[in-house]
């Protein structure tokens, strides 16, 4: 029953070293090397190739994202400028209706003013003119009264 | 010791007894072979396959291999320290998948149904060849690490902080291999013991919740021997700050 713990004594045992120590030894060496050759590094080599292809992969995104960022910035910009723009071109077309509608106003009324100034002076002439008339007529036909009333006495 | 007394049909306890094979005037244990080129042979098969076509979006066995590998990777370069762990991820990325799939292929594949002449197949690593073997391979590395890295100045870690531990230092060298191959084999000869006592007593249901220890101890016991070996090269590579 103790044999079996006993290093060596007899045959066999729980702790009998013996060439199957080395030998298994140089098989995981063995083991080593070829692992080597068809794990460690072609599945290191792949992985660490997506880790730099996602280093890189990021360090683009996040480049592209900042000229987006400045791109936008620069349209945001020049539309706030165009707006900007558009509302003066408005203000200034406003403005210059205004004062066209109040040039031809003022255009108008003085022109309406002058006719009637015109007309009324037109009028004023030949009212004087017949008034001139009647009065001549007038005075010819008192002058002829008078005549006819002396020529019959 | 061989068979207990009790002799029944479907179980029977073998400890200490090995399938001899005679190669010139050495004897090996060549249930211990039988099982470890199983074990070899299945990590290979995983490897081959799973690293025929390899791409950037991995797929099927790839994803476990890169999973494995970023693990293995992670350990090493934990214990290591970033400057020198690439040189050894593949020795303990060798330990640990080998005594891994041993200590689960010992668990897991009903080696029993295979009769052998004498002893029995089981996990390698229930053998103490296997593991004196792991732990002295690992005890040559870090004398190989540390003298590779730092030549004869490797020495001044045995001096360090004070040469007051010399003994303790040079004892170390000793009780490093020594308590490595002792608890893996320790281990998971115990946990096979176990489940196979159980199984003779009480061969239905009971040793369900042993096998099921027995496959976290083996895990774990995997990984500590890995994490161990990878600590003792980082102690001989580490560098220390004058």
């Amino acid at each position: 029953m103790t044999s079996w713990l006993l290093l060596g004594a007899t045959e066999g045992g729980l702790f009998d070293l013996d060439a199957t120590l080395p030998l298994m030894a140089v098989q995981v060496v063995l083991l080593t090397f070829i692992l080597n050759a068809l794990f460690f590094r072609p599945v290191g080599r792949v992985v660490e190739e997506r880790e730099g292809y996602i280093t890189t992969s990021r360090a683009e995104a996040k480049q592209k994202l900042a000229q987006v960022e400045r791109l936008e910035a620069d349209l945001a910009a020049q539309l706030k400028e165009a707006r900007l723009a558009t509302q003066k071109l408005i203000q200034d077309a406003e403005q210059d209706c205004d004062r066209l509608y109040r040039e031809a106003l003022a255009a108008a009324t003085a022109d309406a003013n002058a006719s009637r100034e015109q007309a009324r002076r037109e009028i004023d002439a030949e009212r004087e003119t017949a008034f001139k008339q009647l009065q001549g007529d007038a005075e010819k036909l008192g002058d002829l009264i008078v005549d006819r009333l002396l020529a019959a006495k | 010791m061989v068979p207990l007394p009790l002799a029944l049909p479907f179980a029977e306890l073998e400890v200490g007894q090995h399938l001899y094979w005679q190669l010139g005037n050495l004897k090996i244990h060549g249930q211990v072979f039988l099982s470890s080129w199983v074990v070899i042979g299945a990590l290979l098969a995983l490897v081959v396959v799973g690293t025929r076509k390899l791409e950037r979006d991995p797929r099927g066995v790839q994803n476990l291999l890169e999973f494995l590998w970023d693990y293995i990777r992670d350990m090493a370069r934990e214990q290591i320290g970033e400057k020198a762990y690439r040189d050894w991820l593949p020795f303990i990325g060798t330990l640990f998948l080998f005594i891994f799939v041993s200590n689960w292929g010992g668990a897991l594949v009903p080696w029993k149904l295979i009769h052998l002449p004498s002893g029995e197949l089981g996990a390698p690593t229930a053998d103490i060849n296997t593991t004196v073997a792991l732990a002295l391979l690992v005890s040559l590395a870090y004398f190989y690490a540390g003298l590779s890295r730092k030549g004869f100045r490797y020495f001044e870690y045995y001096v360090e902080p004070t040469p007051i531990m010399v003994p303790f230092k040079i004892v170390e060298d000793f009780t490093k291999p020594l308590s490595l191959s002792f608890r893996l084999f320790g281990n998971i000869l115990a946990d096979e013991l176990v489940v196979a006592v159980l199984a003779f007593l009480v061969p239905l249901v009971v040793p369900l919740p042993a096998m099921f220890l027995g496959l976290f101890t083996s895990a774990i016991q995997a990984l500590i021997f890995a994490t161990l070996a990878a600590y003792y090269i980082g102690e001989a590579v580490h560098e220390s700050h004058h």
